[in-house]
């Protein structure tokens, strides 16, 4: 099924000048209701009057993480405060969270976006789909929540965690659709695998998994385990969060909701737009979002974009599965971490030394983190329970400040490699 | 009464151990009791040496974590329930015990190296109940 035809299916032309419409009323909104948007385009000698074409889009300056940062927490808002009916927030890096208000309308967008996403999967109203994402300040829970509500499915909201009871409800509602991160689907398909449930217990036909880099091995496996067909969402919170583009049963990219985003590729060095085709950091403008419309926002993202129509009938363009990150940023168990974040932990701390190593592998299937820290001499102590209580304050700060699980290690004095160029604090030995 | 005792910090790594004992040996410390608290992250290395001062500085200047720590060396006749008895005397007067390790240099008497968690009161009580303790100088040359 395809949920909105007239726009998903729209031949190039008709989406332009609806892009292009949209593009000068978002344009005219920031520049009137957002003073920092104003004063960017002021800077550039910039009018809306100015945007007159889609390429004119480019004239346009960026916009980034810090932008929201430094209007913490509402500066941003293009909409009065009395039209917010929600506001969501994701990790920040040294302190501040980044936060997003949704207008009434924008919340109705969200869930129709999100509804075409899942029957873009071939997901219907007679299907039951359980969210396991987060619900709360993370866009993850909340956001499939209506999405699968709006496609008239019956939704089980799980949220994350407790995975006996998952498989439990899993079972017994006979949930068709699965929702949650991919590492979490392993780990659910493996606990189904140890407890021996038998197949036919097992109604799942789809997943739906995002909010963390994945490849096609890994779609493989869950597919294989869980047999379903597993499809990549892509979102963020700054844009709207989980939906701004989805999968379709051809597995062959994620279509993204063009009348609603205008994405563009660019060289994340020279900031200038890649060729057709070419790999570069996804950048992303809003064009009907009323609470927090966003610029030119740089994603951070490496991809692809197709132009080519579906085989299964969009001409929505798609996107690849994200490649990698053009900033040091780690996705964690479907959490963003920023190795800033560790270091203003660590600094805030007098027992410990700012140098430190972070080590990130997959055991088995789920990320773990592990943290190697320099004990400051004169906190050293000969009781084994002094150490063992610096190690669990620490973790506990990082924990209130990550919002996930560290395994802290304490490491001599002086064994963490000094160097004089950029430190490196980060190994990844995931193999995605 | 009180002893000096040289505690250093461990990362879980072969050869860690012999990095310690080589710089104490290069600069002719003894070592006369030793003991290791493992967990499952670090070790926490105890020594008592025949200068502990100077064993500081020498680990200090090599890059390990280290401090020295006061401890008590309780000398108990080598004879079965003579520790029970020190012990039964420390918990009857409320004194708690961080850690301890033994050793016995050949004579007659066995010694125990005790890290209480009120080190004067310790002290007092077993001087009272004419306990023997050893003092630095006495252990030091061991």
């Amino acid at each position: 099924m395809i949920w909105n035809e007239k726009m998903e299916c729209a031949d190039r032309s008709t989406i332009e000048a609806v892009q292009l419409e949209r593009l000068k009323e978002t344009v005219e909104r920031i520049y009137y209701h957002v003073p920092s948007y104003r004063k960017k385009m002021q800077e550039i000698n910039l009018t809306p009057a100015d945007i007159k074409k889609l390429s004119d889009l480019t004239k346009l300056p960026f916009t980034i993480k810090q932008d929201l940062r430094d209007g913490y927490p509402f500066g941003m808002f293009s909409a009065p405060r009395r039209e917010i009916v929600r506001i969501h927030a994701s990790s920040g890096t040294t302190g501040n969270p980044t936060v997003v208000g949704y207008t009434r309308k924008d919340l109705t967008t969200w869930a129709e976006l999100v509804a075409r996403g899942m029957a873009m999967t071939g997901m219907d109203q007679n299907d039951t789909i359980q969210i396991a994402y987060g619900y709360g300040l993370f866009t993850g829970g909340l956001g499939l929540h209506y999405g699968g509500e709006c496609l008239g499915a019956s939704v089980i909201p799980m949220s994350s965690g407790n995975t006996k009871k998952q498989i439990k409800i899993m079972t017994d509602f006979g949930a068709t659709v699965l929702a949650c991160t991919p590492s979490y689907a392993l780990h659910i398909a493996e606990t189904i695998e140890e407890k021996k449930i038998p197949g036919e217990d097992i109604k799942l036909k789809i997943g739906i998994f995002g909010a963390e880099p994945w490849t096609e091995a890994m779609r493989n496996q869950i597919e294989e385990k869980l047999h379903i067909k597993a499809y990549d969402i892509y979102g963020l919170s700054e844009i709207m969060g989980p939906g701004v583009g989805c999968e379709c049963t051809a597995q062959n990219g994620m279509h993204i909701h063009e009348d609603h985003f205008i994405p563009e590729i660019i060289n994340p060095k020279t900031l200038e737009p890649v060729a057709p085709g070419e790999e570069g950091e996804l950048v992303i403008t809003t064009i009907t979002k009323e609470g927090i419309p966003l610029i030119r926002y740089r994603t951070r993202d490496l991809t692809k974009l197709h132009y080519g129509k579906c085989e299964c009938g969009r001409t929505l363009v798609r996107m690849e599965r994200c490649k990698g990150r053009s900033d040091d940023m780690l996705i964690i168990r479907g959490v963003n971490v920023f190795p800033s974040q560790i270091e203003s932990v660590l600094l805030e701390m007098s027992e410990t030394e700012p140098h430190y190593l972070l080590i990130v592998e997959r055991i088995g299937t789920l990320d773990s983190l592990k943290l190697m820290v320099e004990v400051q001499q004169q906190f050293f102590s000969d009781e084994v329970k002094n150490l063992q209580n610096l190690r669990k304050k620490i973790a506990a700060n990082l924990k209130s400040t990550l919002g996930i699980a560290v395994n802290v290690e304490l490491v001599e004095p002086k064994t963490i490699e000094r160097t004089s160029g950029k430190a490196k604090r980060v190994i990844d030995k995931r193999k995605l | 009464m009180i002893i000096k005792q040289l505690s250093v910090f461990l990362e879980n790594k072969t050869g860690r151990l012999n990095e310690v004992t080589d710089c104490l040996g290069a600069a002719d410390i003894n070592l006369t009791a030793l003991s290791i608290a493992d967990t499952s992250e670090f070790g926490i290395l105890r020594m008592i040496v025949s200068d502990p001062d100077k064993a500081l500085k020498i680990l200090k200047n090599a890059g390990f974590a280290v401090s020295l720590t006061e401890v008590v060396c309780l000398q108990s006749p080598n004879t079965p329930g003579s520790l029970a008895k020190a012990l039964d005397i420390l918990s009857g007067e409320g004194v708690f015990i961080e850690y301890l390790y033994a050793f016995s240099n050949g004579n007659n008497a066995a010694n125990v190296v005790l890290k209480p968690g009120n080190i004067q009161k310790c002290i007092t009580i077993l001087q009272k109940n004419k306990m023997k303790l050893l003092k630095e100088d006495d252990l030091y040359q061991l």
